[in-house]
């Protein structure tokens, strides 16, 4: 009888466990037409952006947005299948196909920043210095130094892609060409790890700079813009899309509120600007 | 080793200053996994038991599937969870995906087969006589169900213990389904690879030391329960 008393004082704790579990207020489910699907690019939320955003639009329109942040070539491939309302990325040249091909419209310009081409400090492919991206990639080629790809058709990895094109130099399946398939924070610390050279956004970079021994050996170069589109996912072609959702929260990242925000954000930390406002823009206008 | 110590440290301030967002997390991270093995207890120990006490054609390519089971990769787990719960997936209608209720069901789905498997071997491994003894006693089926899974407790209550281990640390699944959504569905082990992509290894270390913890915590009360009176 007292195995069985034993087992019944598990149920009673169990049974009440379960109860608290339950009547628990936490995380109050936002009502369903009110979730957002924003699909992102890693930067926005590793930099820290987002975590600053998102609470005032939340907090202004009642949306609920759920950030799914992956590169931005997974963010523009959950929006082709209708899995995202709403997309924040920059990979320009897929984007335009996302746009023509009819799965996203009302593509906005945001912000930009840069792409920086960071190293070790010995700097073994001598490239400090170097004015343009292609001519400083080539050096690392010509060193056989190493050169730490996303691999993950992020943002990122498409510009790369685009330098080592603009090069003439075919880097994939060298031995000297590594790909972590991570994202930019990750990369970013396995290419301290090995001393090896990466390209990566601005922001990233300064986020992490503190806990990296890498050094920021080419920038500038008008080929390493690095610029951010939000971009409606159509709902002609998936019908459950929250259009009204992804619209109210395209306009918010365009707002001249949220656009105030991104011109200070990070300066307080880390003593300049990680993202630029370009909200009402043209592309072509931009790093003039 | 700097880093090492800052975590610590760090894990012990965010615990004592009651910090509400790794709080939340952790309340969030017990609830999803305690729910999941609640729910892999239920469906694996009466599966487990059939199993063990039935014969039938197939039975061993049945238990191997268990077996192999208590070994599913999550992050398979999570991809399959995925398509399913997609806006236009198949069980789409639910719009379950990227909430924690989807980390419930990829949890419960990876620890099933462990608890399964466990309990299985368990009762089986009860000596033959015992059953036969008790029915002789004028028992009911189910009541002699009830006896040998009592009779288990040790190795059932060792079945829970390694479910909840197996599903409280998995991160693949969790990530895939819950999205890592900051208060809403961000567990600790999505938490700690969000902070080391960020950089913060010292609360990535921290994060990983309140895991600790909290599995500490969880294993010590069921060892509690385990231990308290054994049978025979």
């Amino acid at each position: 009888m007292k195995l069985f008393k034993n087992i019944s004082l598990i149920a009673w704790l169990v049974a009440a466990l379960v109860l608290v579990f339950y009547a628990a207020p936490v995380t109050a489910a936002p009502p369903k037409q009110k979730n957002i699907i924003m699909a992102t690019t890693t930067s926005t939320q590793d930099s820290g952006l987002l975590d600053v955003l998102l609470p005032i639009f939340e907090k202004k329109t009642g949306y609920f947005v759920k950030t799914i942040a992956v590169g931005s070539g997974q963010a523009m491939a959950m929006g082709q299948k209708g899995e995202a309302d709403v997309l924040l990325v920059h990979s320009p040249a897929a984007e335009k196909k996302f746009i023509a091909e009819g799965y996203g419209i009302n593509r906005r310009l945001v912000m930009h920043n840069d792409y920086i081409i960071v190293g070790p400090k010995s700097d073994p492919a001598g490239i400090k210095g170097v004015k343009s991206a292609a001519e400083a990639f080539k050096k690392i080629a010509a060193a056989n130094a190493i050169f730490m790809s996303r691999g993950d058709n992020s943002g990122t990895n498409s510009k790369e892609k685009e330098i080592w094109k603009t090069a003439g130099i075919k880097a994939e399946g060298q031995k000297w060409y590594q790909q972590t398939g991570l994202g930019m924070g990750q990369t970013l610390s396995v290419a301290a790890e090995k001393k090896a050279y990466t390209l990566a956004d601005r922001g990233t970079y300064l986020a992490l700079k503190k806990n990296l021994g890498l050094d920021i050996l080419a920038e500038g170069d008008g080929i390493l813009l690095n610029i951010y589109h939000v971009i409606e996912v159509n709902t002609v072609k998936w019908p459950r899309v929250n259009a009204a959702g992804a619209k109210a929260f395209a306009d918010f990242m365009v707002s001249k509120q949220t656009q105030k925000v991104i011109k200070t954000f990070g300066v307080d930390k880390f003593g300049s600007p990680l993202f630029f406002p370009d909200a009402g823009k043209k592309e072509e206008q931009l790093g003039k | 080793m700097d880093i090492i110590i800052e975590g610590i440290k760090q894990a012990f301030i965010l615990l004592f200053t009651l910090d509400p967002e790794v709080l939340g997390i952790t309340w969030l991270s017990l609830k999803v996994s305690g729910t999941a093995t609640f729910i892999s207890l239920f469906i694996g120990v009466s599966v487990g038991t059939v199993v063990a006490l039935t014969q039938f054609p197939g039975r061993k390519f049945v238990v191997s599937l268990i077996n192999t089971g208590m070994g599913l990769p999550p992050v398979v787990v999570g991809l399959f969870v995925t398509i399913f719960l997609w806006r236009n997936g198949p069980l789409g209608f639910l719009e379950i995906l990227y909430t924690p209720t989807a980390i419930i069901i990829a949890q419960a789905v990876i620890a099933t087969p462990i608890v399964m498997g466990i309990s299985l071997a368990a009762i089986q491994n009860l000596p033959a006589n015992l059953r036969l003894q008790i029915m002789a006693l004028g028992a009911t089926r189910i009541q002699m169900v009830w006896i040998l899974v009592k009779e288990a407790k040790l190795p059932l209550l060792a079945a829970v213990m390694a479910g909840f281990g197996g599903v409280i640390s998995e991160v693949g699944a969790s990530i895939m389904v819950g999205g890592n959504i900051k208060g809403y569905s961000r567990v600790l082990t999505t938490a700690t690879v969000m902070e080391t992509g960020k950089g913060n290894f010292d609360i990535a270390m921290a994060l990983g030391i309140i895991l600790l913890l909290l599995s500490f915590a969880v294993n010590a009360i069921l060892t509690h329960v385990q231990q308290r009176e054994r049978p025979r």
